[in-house]
């Protein structure tokens, strides 16, 4: 912001200075997503039954209740991130851009945390007998 | 007016053709964003489900298991490999290489072909396992 004018500096415009984070950490999630989504991919593929005792005792093996926390920090931070350069393209007015940026977090966040705690939710209480 | 066909068109926005870069780009697009809404949603759902108990779980199957449900998972696996494998592009394009014209369209090629072929390949599999049975 240094370069702009007074009125520029005061109003905010200008850069943010967070574009390389953003840009660094989309390649980080992307090369996460790469290996944990695959793995999950190949995983339910090969499971021989996806009916609910089946899937509850897959994924209460800390083996399994692990990758798939990251990979929902991994996928969501992604999406996240990718959804907000979405917004910023096509997103124009200010009110729109508040409300977007406000729906897309409570996404993020809202989704992420409630992937977090079923998986967890799954592997503490265990196999139901 | 005549125009030398070995110069390139210089670009703009209204006039314009269809090219494997600019499909590529705008699948990358496409295919993070229903990954992201409907991937996103749908993966939810499957681990609130499985959380609650065998009852919601039962509901979700009945959905995940309909036409419709198989139309979206057979999608969704399709907008995955297309995504990772535009993404692996991005990747390539991001270190500088990969700009030649040649090289930049068979690779834009070889991502959309290699995931269509990669689907076919997931759920034919899937899809002849259920009949067999
Ligand atoms: C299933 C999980 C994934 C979801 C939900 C997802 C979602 C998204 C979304 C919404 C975008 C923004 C699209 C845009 O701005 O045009 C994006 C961008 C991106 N994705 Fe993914 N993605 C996933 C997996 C992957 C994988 C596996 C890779 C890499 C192999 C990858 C690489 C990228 C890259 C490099 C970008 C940035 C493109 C750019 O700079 O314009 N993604 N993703
Ligand atoms: C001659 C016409 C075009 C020019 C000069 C052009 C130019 C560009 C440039 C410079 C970028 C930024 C590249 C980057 O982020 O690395 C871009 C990104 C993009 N363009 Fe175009 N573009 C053209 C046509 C199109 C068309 C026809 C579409 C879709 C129908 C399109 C969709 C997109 C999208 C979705 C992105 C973001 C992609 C990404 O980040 O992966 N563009 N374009």
């Amino acid at each position: 912001m240094g370069t702009g004018t007074g009125i520029g500096r005061v109003r905010g415009l200008g850069s943010a200075k967070h574009g390389s984070q953003h840009w660094w950490r989309s390649r980080v999630t992307a090369a996460g997503n790469l290996l944990l989504v695959t793995w999950f991919v190949i995983s339910i593929f090969r499971l021989p039954h996806l009916d609910y005792e089946g899937v509850v005792k897959w994924i209460s093996s800390p083996l399994v209740a692990v990758p798939l926390v990251l990979l929902t920090a991994s996928v969501f931070t992604h999406l996240r991130l990718g959804l907000q350069v979405l917004m910023e393209d096509y997103v124009h007015e200010e009110a729109g851009k508040v409300f977007w940026t406000l729906l897309l977090n409570l996404y993020a966040i809202g989704g992420a945390a409630l992937a977090i705690f079923s998986i967890l939710k799954i592997a503490f209480a265990g196999v139901p007998a | 007016m005549a125009r030398n066909h070995a110069r390139p068109l210089s670009p703009h926005l209204t006039i314009w053709k269809w090219g494997p870069a600019m499909a590529v780009s705008i699948l990358h697009r496409a295919t993070g964003t229903a990954l992201a809404v409907a991937g996103g949603i749908g993966f939810i759902w499957w681990l609130v489900a499985a959380a609650m108990g065998p009852e919601a779980y039962a509901t979700f199957l009945k959905v995940a298991t309909s036409w419709f449900g198989y139309l979206v998972a057979v999608g969704l696996t399709w907008s995955f490999f297309n995504h990772m494998f535009s993404g692996l592009r991005h990747f390539v394009l991001d270190v500088g290489a990969g700009y030649e014209l040649r090289t930049n369209r068979l690779w834009s090629i070889v991502c959309m072909v290699g995931a269509v072929v990669v689907t076919i390949a997931i759920w034919g599999t899937i899809f002849a396992k259920m009949g067999a049975n």
